[in-house]
């Protein structure tokens, strides 16, 4: 399936319909998310099929920034059964998102 | 996002950094040394305790040791290192919003003088950066209050304006020349930061005052907000005696990993973290 990038208006599906996602916020002018990418593309990859990684830029969807309160980006959340589960703020290494990933699985 | 591979990375253009890179070039390695302006020891009337350089004033002494650097072939340059990023078996580093690859990394970025104030750990990316060219887009056409604690300050201070923030200066000298005009300024200095899950005000001088964030600008920024998971002790990087962080690949050297901040000791240090980087290069070609 690879990375998806949902709308406001089907973000709500996206977490309802899938057991464990990933969020990252990011937006092109910023330097970390851009450092971060190849990082959520692993992951991705790593976590094909057990669950499901999303981007979503926050100039494109502001009105999903404002509902999360994402004031700082990169900012990664994990939802589980809908619910959120885990928030990181600001670029971290790949084994710190896959910690919140198998705590949600 | 296209970028060249330096074997290591070296932050910070003191006494202990340009040690560091005089022996990374020493044992045939390529580096960067990134610093800002800011120097405690540029600013050192006169040191007596430095071997073989008897009552030298700071500044001459910085000057020589930048002169043995260069000729020596090291690239100085001069700006803000803002993120370290752990990547499989290299490194990313954020220097003024361009990417930089490196296959190590030396921090040698001085002891940070500054506590943490009243709330800002908790509102951390929650209204609380450090960095207004990297999250200053999000607050356009809303209230910031950038705390200027570092000559830089005023730069950020004037980007945020003119993207569209409505941004205020708090510092506790005068209203700097360079400030933009439409850049409003209070004189004091901040002693909490306030909200309840986000950041809603900031309190100088005993009154609060709204807003939707504080840029805190210093001009040391502490190893934990540079690169997530290192461990610390006592406030200062917690090392072994080759200079290793708890993050392999990462090594420290001089004032930022402890007492005593002395010229000797960083240089010293420098020395032991360049030779254990040169040889985790080594060891990782094997």
């Amino acid at each position: 399936m690879g990375i998806i990038h949902p709308s406001t208006k089907d973000f709500d599906q996206l977490l309802q319909a899938n057991e464990v996602v990933l969020v990252d916020f990011w937006a092109t002018w910023c330097g970390p998310c851009l450092m971060l990418a190849p990082i959520i593309e692993e992951i991705s990859k790593k976590y094909e099929g057990k669950a499901v990684v999303a981007k979503v830029d926050v100039d494109v969807e502001r009105a999903l920034a404002e509902h999360y309160q994402i004031m700082s980006i990169p900012t990664v959340l994990v939802f589980k059964k809908g619910k959120l589960a885990g928030r990181e703020i600001g670029a971290a290494a790949a084994s710190v998102y896959e910690a919140m990933i198998e705590k949600a699985l | 996002m296209e970028s060249t591979m330096t074997d290591i990375a070296i932050i910070g253009g003191g006494p202990a950094g340009l040690s560091a890179a005089i022996n990374v070039i020493a044992r045939g390695k390529s580096t960067r040394v990134f610093s800002t302006k800011n120097n405690y020891l540029e600013r050192a009337a006169r040191v007596d305790n430095y071997l073989g350089m008897e009552a030298v004033n700071g500044a001459a002494m910085m000057e020589s040791f930048r002169q043995h650097a260069k000729s020596l072939g090291a690239k100085l340059e001069t700006g803000k290192i803002i993120t370290i990023l752990p990547v499989s078996n290299y490194f990313m580093l954020n220097f003024n919003g361009t990417i930089v690859q490196a296959k190590t990394v030396i921090l040698a970025i001085g002891a940070a003088k500054q506590k943490a104030l009243p709330g800002e750990k908790q509102f951390l990316g929650q209204g609380v950066s450090y960095c207004a060219t990297c999250d200053g887009m999000m607050y356009r056409g809303k209230k910031a209050i950038v705390y200027g604690l570092a000559d830089e300050a005023v730069l950020e201070a004037n980007h945020l304006q003119q993207i569209g923030v409505n941004v205020t200066f708090v510092s506790a000298k005068q209203r700097p020349a360079d400030l933009a005009g439409a850049v409003q300024f209070i004189s004091g200095a901040i002693t909490a930061i306030e909200g309840e899950t986000i950041v809603q005000a900031v309190k100088v001088n005993e009154t609060s005052i709204e807003t939707d964030v504080v840029f805190i600008l210093r001009n040391v920024i502490v190893p934990t907000a540079l690169c997530k998971g290192l461990n610390l002790q006592d406030g200062f990087l917690a090392v072994n005696r080759d200079m290793e962080t708890n993050i392999p690949g990462i090594f420290a050297c001089g004032d930022c990993n402890g007492k005593p901040l002395q010229i000797a000791k960083a240089v010293g240090e420098g020395l032991i973290a360049a030779q254990q980087a040169s040889k985790y290069i080594d060891d990782q070609k094997k």
